[in-house]
């Protein structure tokens, strides 16, 4: 039973970090219906702005531990919504009215040029990252659990009320449900609509460096090709629980993590990956629209 | 098809001169090693963005799982010749019906999903049979199939590259290729015109499929190696990158697209630290200027100096 | 009909111009060219980058040295994107540079993707770190690929070596084996630890497998503990493994990790932490504080150019060119064929990496040092020769 507990706390550990990513995986998702294959690199980039903000304050000689993690992650988070609004205005406002799958294209191509950007600069070895805030081990009834297991949990779902909050009750969020519900209505609307994509890509690439930065904390590492399977895995979390839906993202992205933790505990961790995609198609067949997701009838 | 004899003939000899060409060349030795592997390089990728393009761009079926149809193909085809001795056609025909199948299974899921949806569910299929392929030790697993005889020339995928071409082409110009169209235009409105929409779609995988693994043979038996790694989601963007950067919905605009990116890919070798960063750039940068890709709908024809939409006049779609 | 077959009469006459990164400042005919085919972008950029640096130093050296037969090296490189058939074109773009030996690539896969091409135009290859049997062994025929070698152990010895270290020191009677499935190096010397040490009468209670880049390792190594081994066999690279340290301490596992050469690294600490690494063993070619005068040299000559601690692949990329060089020398020729008995019959030579001597499988047989991980620095424990 122990076994079993430890497990699905393992399980659910791993699947906050994904929830975490999806959060912002399917804001932006929401407002443009873009598959943003970048935001794993968003989170790469987040990640280390965190690990140099952490070794600058480090050299600086700051002392409390907290504050070096919450100026990290503040940076990280603003240094990447900047970096979310310049790929937004460049590379994907011109194609506003061009087809969903040239968007596509060049989100490809953004994540790659993100990625040999900083094998470029930094090279594609792995880099360790420190752990700033100690991890205090508890054990309780023989399982074994620790403060940053905690923490993340804590984060994502602060994070998740805080997203649902903004978008359902204040005026940008608004605005951001209406460009989700009708870009040209909501412009009629005298709604302005560039500054509310951007908005959401700002809110997004923020969350997408939280992500990272705390990946990078837990993991003790990072290199250019982090994002990758981590903003993979995201997109499935999201899909999972119904794109466009913030509570949908984090019930996904959990359900993903004790669904991966529970094939490797069970000694079949070489077909995690596979089990975890069959599950998502057998979902999809079955709820096309995701766990949480409206079924809309298209209109003729 | 009558009244477009002319134009398919011209275009059969211009291939057959191109072929001629090149196959002189090569046998004279003019073009080295490296300049032969790349023009192999290019038809394997043209057979793949065509064969992708009858799903994506003619059906409008969003998949991005046909690096897992190919690796089907140059599995099973290995296999055969490495194993059964079978001759490299027969393994390279089944090969490919063997991705079919696949095919057929895939597609029928894309009878109940869309866009998006669709697009995520065939990732994790492509997946899957990576997955597969990396959990069979008769395979070699990670490690992969080694030994694989080199069987694949010039005038081999030349002539696949004529077949895929020749095929889809008709294809789609046919009765059912325009059902297909129509399944893209507006699915309600082709169901409501009596068009069988689900045949239809599974139909466009199947023959995409199909001609997938026969270009995963064709790479298995020029290659000499084959990893699972090599199929994995990113070798299905790339193909979906040469698709999209010719134009969607457009044969001729996938043939444009992989010789350019082949030929891309290629020069940019002599730069090791900026070829990626070039590559992507350019790839953001054409579709930022050209998001309809380099050809957009229409199609090259060899009805003289003629540009213009397939022919009964799908126009280009409104972006 | 719309026939789009025009399209192709762009593939013609394109012939990429033979230019090289490295140029020795010397023109054609003054220098020896040695390519590399090497994983430089893709998925694994990070080994084949670390193996560039490290050949990029040796013909540094070997050229501030005088050079070979009287004239300088050059570095001709290609980058094989980490896949197989970009390895081939990579390969046959050296060889038509005509270099005389190529080093490369960093894995098996690619490393055996370019026997047909070198073998037809007889120009041998080092693959730094290929470590699987079939490199230089055809694994259907069982024949030598007469121009293939490498630089790095073959897979058993390594692990024979750590299963000996395991039972003999360590006093283990059982063990767990975590294997990086997506690997052949990993899965090799997986395959001969658990051989010998079931030969020695160990008993192995679990064997897990995880894939490169895989993050979380909880899951696995909760169920490992389960199990209870005495020692936990890793056979991975860094990245991988310094994860699979610090999780595994954090899930309460207090046993032995033992593991190969890929653990070489500095990042390694800086992943596991410090005090994970405490009680944990790898087996490895050289020990940095072995104090052999040609791995200092090394690690200082490396660390002035490029400002960083070597990994392993470095110094096999480092060991390669030497090899290649050793053997041109030896050879009194620049002709592949004449290059390749040459290799073939070095003996003793002393690389950074160890002592080495070419086998009739075109392997090296090197001995190895078993290291233990204190204080987060690697300190020589003892050697084992072949």
């Amino acid at each position: 039973m122990d076994y079993v507990i430890q497990q699905i706390i393992n399980g659910i550990s791993v699947g906050s970090i994904y929830a975490l990513i999806a959060l912002g995986y399917t804001m932006v998702y929401g407002i443009i219906k873009l598959i943003n294959f970048a935001h794993g690199d968003v989170f790469m980039v987040g990640a280390f702005v965190g690990l140099f903000s952490v070794q600058a304050l480090e050299a600086q000689g700051m002392q409390s531990k907290i504050a070096i993690f919450l100026i990290a992650l503040l940076v990280s988070m603003i240094a990447s919504a900047l970096l979310g609004i310049v790929i937004e205005r460049t590379a994907y406002k011109p194609l506003r009215n061009a087809s969903r799958i040239a968007v596509l294209i060049t989100a490809i191509g953004v994540s790659f040029m993100l990625e040999y950007l900083m094998v470029y600069f930094l090279g594609p070895q792995v880099k360790g990252f420190p752990e700033i805030i100690e991890k205090t081990q508890y054990t309780i009834f023989g399982v074994q659990i620790d403060s940053n297991q905690i923490m993340i949990l804590l984060v994502t779902v602060a994070l998740m009320v805080i997203l649902q909050f903004v978008v359902h009750r204040t005026k940008i969020g608004k605005a951001m449900r209406a460009v989700s519900f009708d870009q040209e209505a909501a412009r009629l609307m005298g709604i302005n609509v560039d500054t509310t994509i951007s908005a959401t890509f700002a809110v997004g690439s923020a969350l997408a460096a939280a992500g990272g930065v705390i990946f990078g904390m837990t993991y003790s590492s990072v290199d250019p090709f982090m994002g990758i399977i981590p903003g993979l895995k995201a997109f499935v979390a999201a899909v999972l629980g119904g794109i466009g839906i913030i509570p949908g993202a984090f019930v996904g992205g959990l359900l993903l993590g004790v669904i991966e933790t529970g094939v490797s505990s069970v000694g079949y961790s070489m077909w995690r990956d596979g089990v975890a995609f069959a599950i998502l198609i057998g979902i999809l067949i079955f709820k096309p629209s995701g766990l949480f997701g409206k079924n809309v009838r298209e209109k003729v | 098809m009558r009244l477009q004899n002319k134009s398919f003939w011209t275009g059969i000899v211009i291939s057959v001169l191109i072929y001629a060409a090149c196959q002189l060349l090569i046998e004279t030795g003019v073009l080295d090693d490296q300049t032969k592997t790349t023009l192999i390089l290019i038809c394997i990728n043209i057979i793949l963005g065509v064969s992708l393009n009858l799903i994506n761009g003619i059906t409008g079926q969003f998949s991005i799982g046909h690096a897992g149809f190919m690796s089907i193909g140059a599995y099973l085809s290995a296999i055969l010749t490495l194993d059964f001795d079978l001759p490299f056609v027969v393994a390279l025909i089944l090969g490919g019906l063997a991705a079919a199948a696949a095919g057929m299974i895939i597609g029928i899921p894309s009878l109940r999903l869309k866009g998006d949806y669709l697009a995520i569910a065939t990732l994790g299929f492509g997946e899957i049979i990576r997955i597969i392929w990396i959990n069979t030790d008769y395979v070699g697993g990670a490690a992969g199939l080694s030994g694989i005889p080199n069987e694949t020339n010039w005038t081999w995928v030349f002539v696949w590259t004529l077949i895929t071409v020749v095929v889809i082409n008709n294809f789609v110009n046919s009765t059912h290729g325009r059902a297909c169209i129509s399944v893209r235009e507006n699915e309600i409105a082709a169901e409501a015109m009596g068009i069988n929409t689900t045949m239809y779609k599974v139909m466009a995988f199947v023959i995409g499929a199909f001609f997938a693994g026969v270009a995963g043979g064709l790479s298995a038996h020029m290659f000499y190696i084959l990893t699972p790694q090599s199929f994995n989601f990113l070798k299905s963007f790339e193909i979906l990158v040469i698709v999209v950067l010719g134009g969607l919905g457009s044969t001729s605009g996938s043939i444009v697209g992989a010789i350019v990116l082949t030929l891309l890919y290629t020069w940019l070798q002599e730069w090791p630290e900026i070829r990626m960063l070039v590559y992507s750039g350019l790839l953001v940068l054409i579709m930022i200027f050209r998001p309809q890709g380099l050809l957009g709908t229409r199609e090259i024809t060899f009805n003289f100096l003629k540009k213009r939409g397939v022919q009964d006049g799908t126009t280009n779609i409104p972006s | 009909m719309t026939l789009a077959f025009g399209a192709l009469a762009g593939c013609g006459g394109n012939k990429p111009a033979a230019t090289s990164n490295n140029a020795g400042g010397a023109s054609g005919g003054e220098t020896i060219k040695i390519g590399a085919n090497l994983e430089l972008t893709g998925d694994v950029a990070s080994y084949g980058t670390s193996a560039r640096d490290g050949a990029k130093l040796a013909i540094e050296e070997i050229n501030n040295a005088g050079g070979v037969l009287g004239k300088k090296l050059e570095l001709v490189e290609a980058d094989n994107a980490s896949k197989n058939e970009e390895s081939i074109r990579a390969a046959q773009k050296l060889l038509s540079e005509k270099v005389v030996a190529i080093v490369g690539a960093a894995t098996s896969g690619n490393s055996v993707a370019m026997i047909p091409a070198v073998t037809e135009k007889k120009v041998p290859f080092i693959s730094p770190s290929g470590t699987a049997e079939k490199v230089t062994v055809d694994e259907r025929s069982g024949k030598l690929n007469e121009f293939a070698f490498r630089a790095s152990f073959i897979d058993p010895f390594q692990g024979t070596v750590a299963a000996k270290f395991a039972i003999n020191d360590l006093k283990a009677k059982t063990a767990a084996i975590y294997t990086d499935s997506s690997n052949d190096y990993s899965k090799g010397l997986a395959k001969s630890f658990k051989e010998q040490f079931t030969k020695l009468g160990g008993q192995v209670v679990a064997e897990e497998n995880y894939q490169k880049r895989d993050t979380d390792f909880k899951a696995v190594l909760t169920r490992i503990k389960d199990k209870k081994p005495d020692v936990i066999y890793v056979p991975g690279y860094y990245e991988e493994v310094g994860k699979i340290i610090k999780q595994g301490r954090e899930a309460g596992i207090t046993v032995p990790f033992l593991g190969g050469d890929g653990w070489d690294s500095a990042e390694l600490a800086k992943i596991a932490g410090n005090d994970n690494l405490k009680n944990t063993f790898f087996t490895n070619h050289y020990a940095a504080d072995d104090k052999t005068p040609e791995v200092q040299a090394f690690v200082e000559a490396f660390k002035k150019k490029y400002n960083k601690t070597p990994d392993g692949f470095a110094i096999l990329g480092y060991d390669s060119v030497k090899l290649i060089a050793e053997a041109i020398k030896k050879a009194n020729s620049t002709d592949g064929t004449k290059i390749k008995d040459a290799l073939a019959s070095i003996k003793d030579y002393k690389a950074a990496s160890g002592v080495i001597s070419y086998d009739e499988k075109h392997n090296p047989v090197k001995s190895a040092v078993i290291i233990e991980m204190k204080d987060g620095k690697q300190t020589f424990k003892t050697k084992v020769n072949p």
